[in-house]
């Protein structure tokens, strides 16, 4: 019994331990982001600050786009979110509650298109996409985000809406109801959450994205914050660390909240709908 | 006869309203996947279209503005499939996938097999500190590695030298391919590994403690019990997980660009991504640029046959 006790306590041991590692950058970013300069810039770290300041959050806002770019992303993100969820719901309605001739086809369509790499797809989107003058505009951007965005949408929605007993739906019917009538009475309120969570998938993938924003985007005024981010060092010779990291936690807040509210819901289904990451 | 007649034409009014309703119920989950079959079909359909005319032409700048490119066959092909930089970047794509496959699966299991073993409060504190690194966005986290890793005051370099690993004081991480390419590992692994961990332990909590309990009574070894119990209620789950693996790594694209840094990129530490974007997008070479997307889809394809398939099949089931 007690080398029972011995050997848990070394497992819990390694799990702090590893917990420690595993966290640190996220620590170190954050602390950073609060540290004086002289302490960021100093040769040996402080671990931990007792006079945080937040001028380098000052610093971080206040660099050029900054706010036009928080705008860019948020348009980018609200748009893609509420047609993807629209029309994914639709297709995921016909996946989980009919069979039809081409059904399978569809299934494979949508699995495949998930497993293109993204950069396999930037020389062809970049072109089509200048000859219709969607270069430059947020619009070229939110309509690629789309072909991202669509095929896990309903390849979760579809999970969602199959989790639903059938009895419910069909008591509905019994009762008189239409179609259509047990579909908004029943069906709606019960897929609520998982639209919710899906939605939420799909806002943080779509403010992640980078390599299409890129490409796609080229003015300071017109990207997201992800290309915002990455130009923030540029080419200055001094490395202002601790705005850097300022900038980075400002860019990953919304995520992060927005990731640990849905997380459970999806985590398990992930494997089953893949996100293109 | 004028009986029949009447019988049939009284059949067919009686049928054709049934037909009908059974036209428009047949219809219903056409008109609901049509917008997703649209907007794919235009959205990716056409470019896809456009990439395969786009290879077979010299497609540049000048193409670009007028929207017309010169038909040149195979050229693009030709030139690829001559060019040693292609061969170098595939092969060391390839190593690279498998090293980093390999780490986050391997890591992950262990961390899962971990997560069974330690008390509840350790486990909900670990996954917690797992979850807050799978939400970190890629672009955010390739700048705290960096930061992390600077060699004027990197704390990375600080701890190595003060755990006696060896003299790290203001190592350059960035100095060869090597280095580059292992920090750039490093940090894929780290991002991977929670979604790894997490869904292994879930699969995990899927073996039934009374038939570990009843082998044990029936004195199995501790390995015997992990081979023919855990292993194959887990196995399909890390398939899944190693094809997606796969898929990504082979394709990864912001991770290495930005790490790297485009000062540091050159042919001799490309990968697929970086290599398709140096020389397809920034040299405008789109033409050639779409012979390598091409190249590159291709292999992918090839690879997630066996996971779209095992995918597919679950989707039929339900």
């Amino acid at each position: 019994m007690s080398a029972r006790t011995a050997r848990r306590t070394l497992w819990n041991a390694v799990g702090v331990l590893l917990f420690v590692v595993m966290v640190f950058p996220v620590y170190w970013m954050v602390s950073t982001a609060f540290k004086p300069d002289q302490q960021v810039n100093s040769l040996t770290p402080t671990w931990f600050s007792v006079h945080p300041t937040l001028a380098h959050f000052g610093d971080a806002i206040h660099k050029p786009f900054f706010w036009v770019d928080v705008k860019n992303s948020l348009i980018v993100v609200s748009v893609t979110v509420v047609v993807s969820m629209t029309l994914a719901f639709l297709a995921a309605v016909a996946l989980a509650k009919y069979r039809f001739t081409g059904r399978k086809l569809f299934i494979v369509l949508v699995i495949g298109v998930q497993m293109l790499p993204g950069a396999g797809l930037i020389i062809p989107l970049y072109v089509v996409l200048a000859k219709y003058h969607q270069v430059n505009v947020l619009s070229g951007v939110i309509i690629t985000y789309l072909t991202a965005v669509l095929p896990f949408s309903v390849w979760t929605l579809r999970g969602f809406i199959i989790g639903i007993p059938k009895d419910l739906e069909e008591a509905a019917m019994v009762d008189g109801s239409t179609r259509i009538g047990a579909f908004v009475k029943i069906l709606l309120p019960l897929v609520a959450p998982g639209l919710v969570a899906t939605s939420v998938f799909a806002f943080i993938s779509t403010w992640n994205e980078y390599i299409f924003a890129r490409t796609l985007l080229n003015d300071g005024s017109k990207q997201t914050l992800t290309v915002w981010l990455s130009y923030f060092l540029g080419t200055s010779r001094h490395t202002d660390w601790g705005a850097l990291m300022a900038a980075s936690t400002l860019t990953a807040i919304p995520v992060v909240i927005f990731f640990l509210l849905v997380q459970r819901k999806i985590a398990f289904g992930l494997t089953a709908g893949a996100v293109r990451g | 006869m004028p009986g029949i007649a009447a019988e049939t034409t009284a059949r067919w009014s009686r049928r054709l309203p049934r037909t009908w309703g059974r036209l428009v119920r047949g219809s219903v989950p056409y008109l609901l996947v049509l917008p997703v079959v649209v907007v794919m079909g235009t959205v990716l359909g056409y470019p896809i279209y456009s990439l395969v005319r786009i290879s077979l032409e010299k497609y540049g700048l000048f193409e670009l503005i007028r929207h017309q490119g010169e038909y040149i066959g195979l050229h693009n092909f030709g030139l690829i499939l001559h060019d040693t930089v292609f061969w170098h970047t595939l092969l060391r794509t390839v190593v690279f996938t498998i090293a980093n496959v390999g780490l986050v699966i391997g890591l992950g299991t262990l961390l899962a097999l971990l997560l069974v073993r330690v008390s509840t409060l350790v486990r909900i504190l670990l996954t917690a500190g797992l979850v807050l690194v799978w939400s970190m966005p890629q672009v955010v986290a390739v700048q705290v590695w960096y930061w992390m890793t600077n060699f004027q005051n990197g704390v990375v370099n600080y701890v190595l030298t003060e755990l006696h690993v060896g003299d790290y004081f203001q190592h350059d991480w960035y100095a060869t391919t090597f280095s580059q390419l292992s920090l750039v590992t490093a940090l894929i692994v780290w991002e991977g590994l929670p979604f790894v961990a997490i869904t292994v332990y879930a699969a995990l909590s899927q073996v039934p403690a009374d038939l570990v309990e009843a082998a044990e009574i029936d004195g199995a070894k501790p390995w015997r019990i992990f081979f023919d119990i855990t292993v194959p209620i887990v196995k399909p789950v890390l398939l899944i997980l190693t094809s997606l693996s796969i898929l990504w790594d082979f394709g990864v694209f912001t991770q290495p660009f930005l790490l790297i840094g485009q000062a540091h990129l050159h042919p001799g530490n490309y990968l697929m991504g970086v290599y398709l974007y140096e020389e397809g997008y920034l040299k405008t070479d789109f033409g050639r640029g779409a012979a390598i997307s091409i190249l590159m889809l291709l292999i992918v394809a090839a690879m997630s046959v066996v996971y779209v398939r095992r995918m597919v099949k679950i989707g039929d089931v339900d």
